[in-house]
């Protein structure tokens, strides 16, 4: 089986246009790849550029250079330079993301909102709710909120919303940024619980974790991001 | 051949002068099937122009655009016969206007409205014409106690939403769609936008909206094209352009709007 994730040799940098053009680069030379099975964890201070290498690899910020490969079908795809068709592809069938930041859509529900993922990917609607359903239990979601939107919701309500979003299908990688930043201890070990069925199940994980009792317990490797920041160029 | 590996339409270099001014210049992109792109930008910017020349309510004064017909054959737009272009306008193709009085008979009922795209297709059967109708009333909202009623008589979310069971009626494979929230109230754009978004999800339609809203364009599009004086500066995946803007113009838009 190919490696889930390969990322070589990746830059980023910002170009602040409506400021003079000022560039910011962000990281240089990121190279890692993560294994079937294996949590890695990207480490280093705020605004190291942790959350950007999660983006790129999503496919929402571009990249200046490099390449990011993951087997999609009986090929391997570059998501640094795939068009977006193909990344939209990639993101259905093979990358899961939760983001720092649940993004809501008007009027749809708790449950609808968890579901998705497996309604795009063709199952059955119903089906998709009852195991939506079970992923917002076993967060402890209070279920008079599932037929609700979740713009109205507590942060850490919201979080457990769109870590349900990123669990519940079977994405071979799973992007985790800062998933159990606004939980209470008690959801933050339903969560640790997850990660590790993920990991049974072979599933690679790159994640943000500030919290380091939760990075203790589920990293398998720390990648240490100021390891890639830019060398003798003033941001 | 698997036909979703397919463009649905193909745009080359196709521009439009109105005398030395420039509508649109040098456009050029592919639609596959179920794919939803956005063409955002300010007013002027020529997306309205482009738009018109895609779906041949205008002719470009340059470039080619070709639509694959439902017997997999690409045609060039330009040289359909009349019977082809009728055939695409009335029911492969739905157009949504800004303005619902576009695109509706504002003197015939509501179910008038939406029956008419069948029985331009040959549809003959009173019964199913009106059962059919109020199906897709209710698919946008509308009671079907309302079904007798003139669009004149509706609110300005429910005519734009009888607009578009109008055009989806007839299971069009491509909809063109002209500010379809402009010139609705906030809240009233939020219900029509979800509408929208399930509509274009579940029937998998392809779409091509025009927007300066670009908060529609996230919520709708899987793909955007961002005009400034009649070029494109900027094409991406619809996130990656709002959240890693390149373009200075496109930055410039995405900065000077609150949060989407
Ligand atoms: N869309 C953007 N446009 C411009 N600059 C950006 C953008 N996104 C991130 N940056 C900048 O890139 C740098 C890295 O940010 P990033 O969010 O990746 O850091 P982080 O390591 O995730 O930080 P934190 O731990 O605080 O979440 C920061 O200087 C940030 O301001
Ligand atoms: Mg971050």
């Amino acid at each position: 089986m190919p490696t889930p994730l390969v990322v070589s040799d990746v830059a980023k940098s910002f170009t602040m246009h409506l400021r003079d053009g000022i560039r910011l680069p962000v990281v240089a030379n990121v190279s890692f790849s993560i294994k079937a099975g294996e949590c890695a964890v990207l480490g280093g201070p705020s605004g190291a550029g942790k959350s950007s290498i999660l983006k790129m690899v999503y496919g929402n910020y571009a990249v200046d250079q490099g390449q990011i490969i993951v087997p999609y079908g009986d090929r391997l795809v570059d998501l640094a330079s795939a068009d977006p068709r193909t990344v939209l592809g990639v993101r259905r069938d093979m990358i899961g993301y939760v983001s720092q930041f649940l993004r809501t859509v008007p009027r749809v529900s708790a449950l609808d909102v968890v579901a998705e993922p497996l309604v795009a990917r063709g199952i059955d609607r119903t089906e998709a709710r009852d195991k939506a359903a079970a992923l917002l239990a076993g967060l402890n979601l209070p279920e008079r909120l599932w037929s609700l939107p979740p713009a109205t919701f507590s942060g850490g309500e919201q979080q457990r919303v769109n870590i349900a979003r990123g669990f519940i299908t079977d994405h071979p990688i799973l992007l985790l940024d800062e998933p159990t930043a606004s939980l209470d201890a008690k959801n933050r070990e339903v969560v640790v619980s997850m990660i590790r069925s993920k990991k049974e199940a072979g599933i690679a994980m790159l994640g943000i974790f500030h919290d380091e009792d939760v990075r203790e317990a589920v990293a398998d490797r720390i990648i240490d991001v100021t390891a890639f920041a830019v060398q003798g160029e003033a941001a | 051949m698997n036909m979703s590996d397919t463009p649905l339409l193909k745009v080359k270099d196709l521009s439009k002068f109105y005398g030395s001014r420039i509508g649109c210049q040098n456009v050029s992109f592919e639609l596959w099937p179920g794919e939803v792109l956005a063409i955002v930008g300010e007013s002027g910017s020529g997306k309205t122009t482009l738009l018109n020349c895609l779906a041949t309510r205008l002719a470009p004064s340059a470039g080619s655009v070709e639509y694959r017909m439902r017997d997999g054959q690409f045609r060039d737009l330009y040289r359909l016969n009349e019977a082809e272009r009728r055939f695409l306008m009335r029911t492969d193709w739905g157009f949504v206007h800004q303005n619902p009085a576009d695109g509706l008979r504002m003197t015939v009922s509501a179910g008038a409205n939406v029956g008419e795209r069948l029985m331009a297709i040959g549809d003959r059967h009173y019964g199913n014409i009106r059962a059919t109708a109020t199906d897709w009333l209710g698919r946008v909202e509308i009671a079907s106690d309302r079904i007798d009623d003139q669009p004149r008589a509706f609110s300005g979310g429910m005519r734009q939403r009888l607009q578009i069971a109008r055009n989806l009626v007839t299971n069009p494979r491509l909809v063109f769609m002209d500010e379809p929230t402009g010139g609705l109230d906030v809240s009233v754009q939020a219900r029509l936008l979800d509408l929208l978004r399930g509509l274009v999800s579940d029937l998998g339609l392809a779409a091509i909206v025009v927007t300066h809203d670009l908060a529609v364009a996230r919520l709708l599009s899987h793909r955007m094209m961002v005009m400034k004086d009649g070029h494109i500066v900027e094409t991406g995946l619809t996130d990656r352009v709002l959240d890693d803007p390149q373009a200075p113009y496109t930055q410039l838009l995405v900065s000077s709007i609150l949060q989407v």
